[in-house]
């Protein structure tokens, strides 16, 4: 019941091996999490994974067919959707029209049509309209809706971007540092929404920093340090590794252990 | 949903109430023509909304096109029968079709990479209308034929002089294209095209087909550029190789970026604008281009997003 898999991928930068025979995989409603040291290379590993980079070795799997180096928007096309670590907001655009830019592969039609306001045109933005909204109350932006993407505060910047990530209808979600920069109210809010999507069937691969978070929604961890992969297994497991907690966690892992057993 | 639409609604209505009423200050008939080369301006820089200001791509070159739509009017009348009207429709299927072929390759480049590289295109097209004189008529222009819209308006009772016939239609032609460019921002190809000018990354993620649009913004963009560069053909019933000529391009660009790059309505006041203050300023004389210049720098300073976006905020920011 794998959905996606990770064999042994790689890519350099210059002479830096940014990441280097990684390899895991996801099920449906599993929730996975890489974790690792800040360049670690988490995020280049998302962005081979959802075709913002081409791989330089390995290959990469959805539901069985090979995907490698193919296009973010192919990817898309083929259920995958993912949010930034540094945030890729559409600034100029209003809260609501952000979550139904995500809507895209639903909405699209022939461009004759949008130019020309046919009906067809007009009922998809109608429907589109109705989702977002309805993805805005789930992350609880509701009432944002109308205003400037750029005039809102980080924490709910992070949560449009989930928003957006979420219009797509994913098979597979990719979250990079969702609570970075949130409160614990917030952070707490975007643990039990990536659980809730989790339930709803949706594979989750998590990179985060808020161990307990981490700890407490993980299935499967993936420790990464220095683009290699130097453990995997159960949050407990992981937590107690000693080579894990020598490269990342130290104490926080100690703490956050304790917390799970 | 319903504010939007408003707003669409709303900016028409101006637009449309603008273009009836202001005849009613016109001094003369040579008001008319100056409403006429504002409103054919208009035209053009609503394409230029639609790539610029919706899309995040450049183009130095969108004269070209205008220089391919005047040059239908004035070659296919002769050469190939067709009624000057058809010429239009003709020169902007053909403006869309070089647009789709040179889009592929040119808008591949990003920033001062397609700045060049249109600009390259506009200054093709201006040295083939102007060198192969045995067609074109060469650097000294040739004459266009009459559209004959206006002697069939007047036998069904609608008698309008040449200058007030031409006021109408490129009015109604620039109100057109308002609507269509206006439809567009507020639809799925729109939002794509806006969502890749603030993160093409993003955009990609979400499934926007980033070359695809990019490229359709291109056409429409010249399709808009060559049924500007019919009209003016078609209403001076003369045309030189200078309208698609590099000035051409970047006074259009400037009309769009001083009245407001991402606004249909921005850019066609800025359109009225630097086609206005030239006329106005005649009377300084010598220092006409003086004061031009520092009035558009000083703009530009002060009200970076463009006249009309910049000055709304200040409205607003009121209240
Ligand atoms: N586009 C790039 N060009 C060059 N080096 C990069 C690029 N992206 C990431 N890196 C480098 O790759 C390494 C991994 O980075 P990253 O994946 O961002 O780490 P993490 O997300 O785990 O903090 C870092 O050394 C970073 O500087
Ligand atoms: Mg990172």
């Amino acid at each position: 019941m794998t959905l996606l898999s990770v064999e042994g991928v790689g890519i350099d930068f210059g002479g830096l091996r940014a990441v280097n025979d990684v390899g895991f995989s996801v099920s449906p409603g599993e929730i996975v999490s890489i974790i690792g040291p800040n360049g670690a290379g988490k995020t280049t590993l998302f962005n081979m994974i959802s075709g913002v980079y081409r791989p330089q070795r390995g290959r990469i799997a959805l539901d069985g067919t090979d995907v490698t180096g193919m296009a973010p928007n192919r990817l898309a096309e083929r259920g995958l959707s993912r949010t930034f670590q540094n945030l890729q907001i559409f600034q100029r655009m209003s809260v609501l029209e952000n979550v139904m830019t995500g809507c895209h592969l639903r909405e699209r039609g022939p461009v004759l049509g949008d130019l020309l306001s046919l009906p067809s045109s007009r009922r998809r933005s109608a429907a589109t309209s109705a989702r977002a909204n309805a993805l805005l109350e789930r992350v609880g932006l509701a009432r944002a809706a109308e205003r400037e993407a750029s005039s809102l505060s980080y924490g709910a910047l992070k949560r449009l971007e989930i928003a957006r990530a979420l219009a797509l209808e994913p098979r597979i979600l990719l979250l990079d540092e969702p609570a970075a920069g949130c409160n614990a109210v917030e952070t707490e809010e975007i643990d039990h929404l990536i659980a809730e999507v989790a339930k709803s069937g949706v594979a989750i691969l998590l990179v985060e920093h808020d161990m307990k978070m981490v700890m407490r929604i993980s299935g499967h961890i993936v420790v990464l340090d220095r683009g290699e992969k130097i453990a995997e297994g159960a949050p407990a497991t992981v937590s107690r590794n000693p080579k894990v907690i020598e490269a990342y966690l130290g104490t926080q892992a100690a703490e956050a252990g304790d917390a799970v057993g | 949903m319903t504010m939007r639409l408003s707003r669409k609604h709303l900016t028409l209505i101006v637009l449309a109430a603008l273009v009836a009423l202001a005849p009613a200050f016109f001094p003369s008939n040579f008001y008319y023509r100056i409403g006429s080369l504002i409103f054919v301006n208009g035209l053009a820089v609503t394409g230029l909304v639609v790539l610029i200001g919706f899309a995040g791509q450049i183009s130095l070159g969108h004269a070209g096109f205008a220089g391919i739509g005047a040059y239908a009017c004035a070659l296919a009348p002769g050469y190939l029968g067709l009624h000057p009207g058809l010429a239009m429709l003709g020169g902007a299927g053909l403006s869309g079709v070089v647009a789709w072929l040179i889009g592929r390759p040119i808008l591949r480049l990003k920033g001062y990479y397609l700045a060049v590289a249109t600009l390259g295109f506009g200054i093709l097209v201006s040295m083939v209308l102007a060198n192969e004189a045995g067609i074109t008529g060469g650097p000294d222009g040739r004459e266009v034929a009459e559209l004959g819209l206006r002697s069939a308006l007047a036998a069904i009772g609608i008698g309008l002089n040449n200058a007030q016939f031409w006021y109408a239609a490129t009015g109604l032609s620039m109100l057109a294209g308002a609507w269509v460019a206006l439809n567009l921002h507020d639809s799925p190809s729109g939002r794509a095209l806006r969502a890749l000018h603030d993160s093409e990354v993003a955009a990609r993620t979400v499934g926007v087909d980033v070359a695809r649009l990019k490229l359709q913004a291109f056409v429409i963009s010249a399709v808009y550029a060559s049924l500007s560069g019919s009209l003016l053909a078609l209403m001076n019933r003369f045309i030189t190789p200078d309208v698609a000529g590099f000035l051409h391009s970047v006074e259009q660009v400037t009309m769009t970026v001083f009245g407001g790059v991402g606004s249909v309505p921005g850019a066609i006041l800025g359109a009225a604008v630097l086609t206005l203050l030239p006329q106005a300023l005649t009377v300084l004389q010598q220092y006409e281009n003086l004061i031009l210049g520092l009035i558009m720098m000083l703009v530009m300073i002060f009200m970076r997003d463009g006249l009309l976006p910049s000055l709304m905020r200040r409205l607003k920011g009121r209240e």
